[in-house]
């Protein structure tokens, strides 16, 4: 270990903010980086501001839906009750637009409702039955699947996104800045409030490093787990939601595609997968880099089948860049 | 007397399992149309074998407290290869089969050496190699389709002396040859000790890193004898993402079924046998009862979950507030 020594003369050297910076966030920035120019070689246009947003406005359903997913890896938690939480509430939040001018009115929230009753599910069933969090997401997944399987009877639902949807996802309030990643922005924001500056978040990262001394120290840990999980639910249906508002309508396994990168794209952050570390700003680096992956093989016309490939070989490389659990002995 | 008793204890998670398979399957039989005919019971459990491969698959990593979300797509994986190289004389489909099951050793070989050697957690590890797998797979069958040596698929899904179904036998054959040996082994027991505590394990030198290694690779090997007869039963090779993911969710669903601890160092594969079959009965009830398949995908979930949430009884056995937070 005597890297560690010289490591720390480096370190101090540097200015004040690269010395705070998290390795794993500072590596995942770099990614970046090299991903914009090796893009630039292949294009020209790649790096033009139009690209870029466009880019960003992609990345910012997943960046809705991972931020969930970071608030309960944070825990120590996983959710793998995504795919179907983020269908559920594409699916009802265009089901209750088909519902007059009030369901109009109300599809967002909605929508948003019914992902957060999966989530609550989820977090009672981790909080006060103690099931392992793997499981019984898994176990929501399957229901939630049931359900909108029995609701659409197997097809893809006729209902279309309403107006207010759409508007979310594919307008711009500020001419030039999609809605989209305003909404991110918004959600961000609130998040890095919730986390660092609010007792509730001090005690996610408390319950993710030892719900046990949390617990002791007198933090209502089965509370706030519950709360957390009803949290990541809602955001997913609310990435569901900008979802069908950006396709204009909800299909059958929509969020299919969302459960892997949202994982990738926190633990590619430097959030720690066994919870308590981690920083938003590493999450939105996460998704950035995912997102802009995504994209550069879609340029290329890689086929869906080397897409999946580089993609699990990304994630593993990366992990065991920084990931890695330390050696126990 | 007190062996029985200590006998009972270890086995308790299997005979529940049992106990609910063979609940289920009175229903089932006693409800269907046919009733019990050789011939209902060859479908079961030809039906069955396929989950209980992958959930025998699931069963040994989770002995050592680990999971492995990849069992779907190696699953998928094998069943893909297989439609290309499982065809021709018996020498060329000999080693077809020896070639699947080998890639099958590489997948699990490739989730132990970054789990084990490169200290991954195992979900983050294994959902990216499963996507790894399934990218592989999708290579192989862009489209469905291939062929399989119909005498072998046929013999092995067939039954034998006209009663027994063959897959059947073939499941206990690979009990017989792979499980018995691997439990009784020094690295079975140190997959276990592993799951059960591995820092108690380290300090007592028991071999933990080999123990978890072989586990993960003997876990490939069996989701590849699953592939092979998915292969065998539908004569097509086919890389369907939804698929991949159901057999890994209800791998995890047989495996709680069947008594065996996620967290690890408990439990038997004979019990995820039995768990995968009672799962695939109770899925299979809604036919015998004429319901609209639609609800099937409910109904299996609401199983689930109910079977998931079993677990939380032994909180009122906790006399600690403390033990909730392990």
């Amino acid at each position: 270990m005597s890297d560690t020594v010289t490591g720390g003369d480096t370190v101090s050297r540097m200015p004040k903010f690269l010395r705070r910076a998290d390795p794993a966030v500072a590596t995942a920035f770099a990614c970046i980086i090299a991903l914009l120019i090796f893009g630039s070689l292949y294009s020209s246009s790649f790096l033009s501001p139009e690209y870029l947003l466009q880019q960003l406005k992609v990345a910012s359903f997943l960046g809705v839906i991972a931020t969930g997913m970071m608030l309960v890896i944070l825990l120590g938690q996983i959710d793998l009750s995504v795919p179907w939480t983020v269908a559920t509430g594409a699916m009802m939040a265009s089901a209750a637009a088909a519902f007059g001018p009030m369901g109009v009115a109300l599809a967002i929230p909605f929508g948003i409702f019914c992902g957060m009753m999966i989530g609550l599910v989820n977090g009672i069933g981790v909080a006060y039955l103690r099931i392992p969090s793997m499981i019984i997401t898994l176990a929501t997944n399957a229901v939630a699947q049931g359900l909108m399987v029995v609701y659409t009877g197997g097809f893809s639902p006729q209902d279309s996104a309403s107006e207010a949807m759409r508007y979310l996802a594919t307008g711009s309030l500020v001419p030039g800045v999609p809605n989209a990643v305003i909404v991110w922005a918004l959600i961000g924001a609130g998040t890095v409030f919730l986390l660092t500056r609010t007792t509730f978040g001090r005690s996610i990262y408390a319950i993710g490093n030892r719900e046990r001394a949390a617990y002791l120290s007198g933090v209502d840990t089965r509370r706030i787990v519950m709360i957390t999980f009803a949290i990541a639910g809602g955001l997913s249906a609310f990435g569901g939601v900008l979802l069908a508002g950006y396709a204009s309508k909800a299909a059958q396994s929509m969020g299919d595609a969302y459960l892997l990168p949202a994982i990738a794209a926190v633990v590619l952050g430097g959030t720690s997968i066994l919870g308590g570390r981690g920083s938003y700003l590493g999450t939105v680096a996460g998704v950035i880099l995912i997102t802009l992956l995504q994209s550069i093989l879609s340029v290329m016309q890689m086929p869906e089948a080397g897409r999946q490939i580089i993609y699990g070989v990304v994630i593993v490389v990366m992990l065991l860049l920084y990931g890695r659990a330390p050696a126990s002995r | 007397m007190s062996e029985w008793r200590y006998w009972f204890a270890e086995q308790k998670g299997t005979l529940l399992a049992l106990g609910i398979f063979l609940v289920m399957f009175i229903i089932y039989t006693s409800n269907h149309p046919a009733g019990f005919t050789a011939n209902v019971v060859q479908t079961a459990s030809n039906k069955g074998v396929l989950l209980a491969f992958v959930a025998m698959a699931q069963t040994l990593v989770v002995i050592t407290a680990g999971i492995d979300l990849s069992v779907g797509m190696i699953f998928l994986l094998t069943n893909c290869l297989a439609s290309w190289l499982v065809v021709g004389g018996p020498v060329e489909t000999t080693l077809g089969v020896i070639a699947v099951l080998l890639v099958g050793v590489l997948c699990g070989a490739l989730n132990g050496a970054i789990v084990i050697y490169g200290r991954l957690q195992p979900i983050v590890a294994t959902i990216a190699t499963g996507a790894m797998y399934f990218g592989i797979a999708l290579l192989l069958r862009p489209f469905p389709g291939g062929s399989v040596n119909e005498d072998l698929a046929d013999a092995l899904t067939g039954r034998l002396f006209g009663v027994i179904p063959a897959s059947l036998v073939t499941l206990l054959a690979t009990v017989l040859i792979i499980w018995v040996p691997f439990s009784r082994s020094v690295y079975g027991r140190a997959a276990y000790a592993a799951g059960s505590s591995e820092v108690a394990a380290y300090m007592s030198g028991v071999p933990i890193k080999r123990g978890k290694f072989l586990a993960y690779v003997l876990a490939g090997l069996l989701a590849s004898f699953g592939g092979l007869f998915l292969t065998f039963f539908t004569y097509t090779g086919e890389a369907a993402y939804a698929s991949g993911n159901a057999y890994t969710l209800f791998s995890i669903a047989a495996v709680v079924l069947g008594g065996v601890s996620l967290f690890g160092g408990r439990g038997s594969v004979i019990g995820a046998i039995f768990g995968a079959f009672a799962f695939r009965t109770i899925g299979d009830l809604l036919f015998v009862f004429d319901l609209d398949p639609l609800w099937q995908p409910l109904f299996q979930g609401v199983v689930l979950l109910l079977a998931v949430s079993l677990g939380a009884f032994a909180l009122f056995r906790v006399k600690n507030r403390l033990e909730w937070f392990g």
